[in-house]
């Protein structure tokens, strides 16, 4: 399975063919990968469903529910029943309405902060990673980085992000800037302990030696081997995030719910209404929160297994001991060294 | 650079030393974030103190002061155990965060031990079944509990599964036990020390729901971690020579295997502290446990009340300084738990 994990970083020049047959082999891998644990398989089924459904949302919401959003129909306080999936409250919104066209802002605002995170974050991983050498101007460089990173890792994320939430005031950009603040260190330190990791294997001395520009290596080489757990962690991440979110919505540093709809805002607000003669308010958000977690950690966890090379063992059949086999922490990595 | 007692004192030291720059850089960090961000902090920080007022107005005139002057005398009331004053500037910060940290800490370590209890077996099963549907259900288990927005999970066991139990689901013990002594503030050992066993039941039976939930959501962390060390361990040869002893599986798996792989599973005792000490603002403020959580959550204003900054500013420190200390016991325990290590 390492093999297949990391398309080989082959120095030729690729023609248009032949991208699209390296589409072609991920995706071949991806289906293995999915193959191997039903779990993944059905995380990987519901992401889907997810983001197809939050792009009919915003091109076509009308497939999925009557309501126009904020649109106040004419039962107050209904639990769900076949007109209200999940019920309204008692100014009339129904529910699940209301959750569903809160779906494209939750999903948007959660993938901009992990990217946002993973891009920034993992280039000050890369840089603190690669130029680590002591004495010289980017050794303390990466020095300097590591120290921030390690200040801002002491902070448990959840309270650091509400503190500054405090500070920004409620919105949509206040939100996503105080997540961000603190989530970008968990990946400086996964970018960097995978750079560190890379960057003295054999195919990258080869390259050097080949003549290669230390940028080429770093964006090409290292990169590319960086990437496959990087990703994983992306998407477990992404369901920490929209978890994280929930909870500052509830502590009612969120949007503000009746104008927008967002889960965690909306949770926020049956919450103060008072949720016992009405508990289903809380049950849409919630649930959607929920399924939307689970999907992806259901999606991660699974590659995550796949890309560990403990578990990957087991997962090949195997089941072998040989502390020889995989080397850890490079996947598939020699495999192009050839170039 | 052995392993006697000397050599981890000075260990122990040693890192302890390391925590001084974290911690400034903590301070640092909290003091940027709440004093830059705000355009007129003073009216934003007293909005019951009248325009002119003593505390307005000596807060403005900090305000005027450049940054590292304020930073400075922020850090000199820091250590002279002035944490500052509620919105309105009738109650002190120190005082109730000293009073609520014990309560917390009592909560995050009943979590904890049911994160061992339940979490530990859970992974050692899955890796005995890896593949199989124990090893799924397991995992469905702890991805439910990772899923779970913690304010759900703790409405939904505070309204629904608390009365089906007989559990009570509110604060720290009932209407029958008078007020007493707090000596800790911990009311499970405050109940212990006042010498009376009804108390202490009481006590016990209030402490459960919580952390159960806590413990739930923070579940997949240990699971995982046992499981993925355990799929480690459990092909090595000591744990086949075990087998081959004719030892039951039962001893080979918790007493040999298990032993190995949980030295991996202390290391993230670092992470689960942030993720516990995160929870309880959502937990502690349901279930209305009097600790840190619940502050923490009316000091930024949850519930429609007013951001009490000096009190968010603390909690933020005390909590980094929870995370900070967890890491180095799980760096201490790691290093008694492999005799490998080296104290360096």
């Amino acid at each position: 399975m390492a093999e297949e994990g990391v398309p080989a970083p082959d120095a030729a020049p690729s023609a248009g063919g032949r991208a699209l047959g390296r589409l072609g082999r991920a995706a071949r891998t991806l289906w293995r990968v999915l193959r191997a644990n039903p779990l993944t398989l059905a995380g990987f089924v519901l992401v889907v469903i997810i983001g197809v459904a939050a792009v009919v949302m915003l091109v076509a919401p009308h497939l999925i529910t009557p309501y126009d959003p904020r649109q106040l129909t004419n039962a107050y306080g209904v639990g769900p029943d076949p007109a209200h999936w999940l019920g309204t409250d008692s100014a009339g919104y129904d529910i699940f309405a209301e959750t569903m066209y809160a779906l494209p802002l939750d999903l948007a605002i959660a993938f901009a902060i992990t990217t946002a995170a993973m891009l920034g974050g993992g280039a000050l991983g890369l840089i603190a990673g690669y130029w680590d050498r002591p004495g010289s101007a980017s050794g303390a460089l990466s020095v300097v980085i590591l120290r921030i990173t390690d200040i801002f890792l002491a902070f448990p994320s959840l309270i650091l992000a509400l503190a500054i939430a405090v500070s920004l005031g409620r919105g949509t950009w206040q939100l996503i800037v105080a997540v961000l603040a603190t989530w970008w260190p968990y990946y400086t330190r996964l970018v960097r302990g995978e750079t560190l990791a890379v960057k003295h294997l054999p195919y990258i001395t080869a390259a050097r030696a080949a003549g290669v520009t230390e940028g080429r290596i770093v964006l090409r080489h290292v990169l590319r081997n960086v990437l496959e757990p990087v990703v994983v962690y992306f998407t477990l991440d992404i369901g920490t995030v929209l978890v994280t979110l929930s909870t500052i919505g509830f502590v009612g540093l969120g949007l503000n719910y009746p104008q927008t709809a967002e889960w965690g805002s909306m949770l926020s607000y049956y919450y103060a209404a008072g949720i016992v003669p009405e508990p289903w308010t809380i049950l849409g958000p919630g649930l959607a929160i929920f399924i939307t977690v689970l999907a992806f950690s259901l999606l991660g966890d699974g590659l995550r297994d796949v890309l560990d090379p403990r578990s990957r063992r087991v997962l090949a059949g195997t089941g072998v001991a040989g502390a020889t086999s995989a080397a850890p922490a490079s996947p598939g990595g020699p495999s192009g060294a050839g170039a | 650079m052995g392993r006697s007692p000397s050599d981890l004192a000075i260990f122990i030291g040693k890192r302890l030393l390391q925590l001084i720059p974290v911690l400034l850089g903590i301070t640092i960090l909290t003091f940027v974030f709440t004093h830059i961000s705000v355009v007129n902090p003073c009216a934003a920080w007293y909005p019951h103190q009248p325009i002119g007022s003593p505390i307005t107005a000596h807060c403005e005139a900090m305000f005027h002061q450049p940054l590292q002057n304020q930073y400075y005398q922020y850090l000199v009331n820091l250590v002279h155990g002035n944490w500052g004053t509620s919105a309105n500037g009738a109650q002190q910060v120190y005082p109730v965060v000293a009073a609520d940290v014990p309560a917390t800490l009592e909560l995050v370590l009943a979590a904890l031990f049911l994160m061992i209890v339940i979490g530990i077996p859970l992974g050692v099963i899955a890796a005995q079944s890896s593949g199989r549907w124990a090893d799924h259900f397991v995992r469905i288990f702890y991805l439910t509990g990772w899923a779970t927005p913690t304010y759900l999970g703790a409405v939904v066991a505070a309204i629904y599964l608390g009365p089906y139990l007989g559990l009570p689901s509110h604060g720290e013990y009932s209407q029958l036990v008078p007020p007493f002594h707090q000596w800790t503030h911990m009311s499970v050992v405050d109940a212990l020390l006042a010498g009376n066993l009804p108390w202490t039941v009481d006590a016990i039976r209030h402490l459960i729901l919580p952390a159960a939930v806590l413990a739930f959501i923070n579940m997949g962390i240990a699971t995982r971690m046992t499981r993925s060390s355990m799929l480690e361990v459990l092909p090595l040869d000591y744990v086949k020579s075990a087998r081959m002893k004719g030892l039951s599986e039962f001893w080979v798996l918790y007493k040999h295997a298990l032993r190995n792989a949980l030295i991996t599973t202390t290391t993230v005792l670092g992470v689960t502290a942030g993720g516990l000490l995160s929870g309880t603002v959502v937990v502690e403020s349901v279930f209305d446990w009097p600790g840190i959580g619940q502050y923490a959550y009316q000091a930024i204003g949850g519930g429609e009340g007013i951001p009490n900054f000096d009190g968010a500013i603390a909690v933020v420190a005390v909590f980094a300084i929870g995370v900070v200390v967890a890491n180095l016991i799980a760096d201490v325990l790691y290093g008694v738990l492999d005799p490998r290590v080296a104290w360096r």
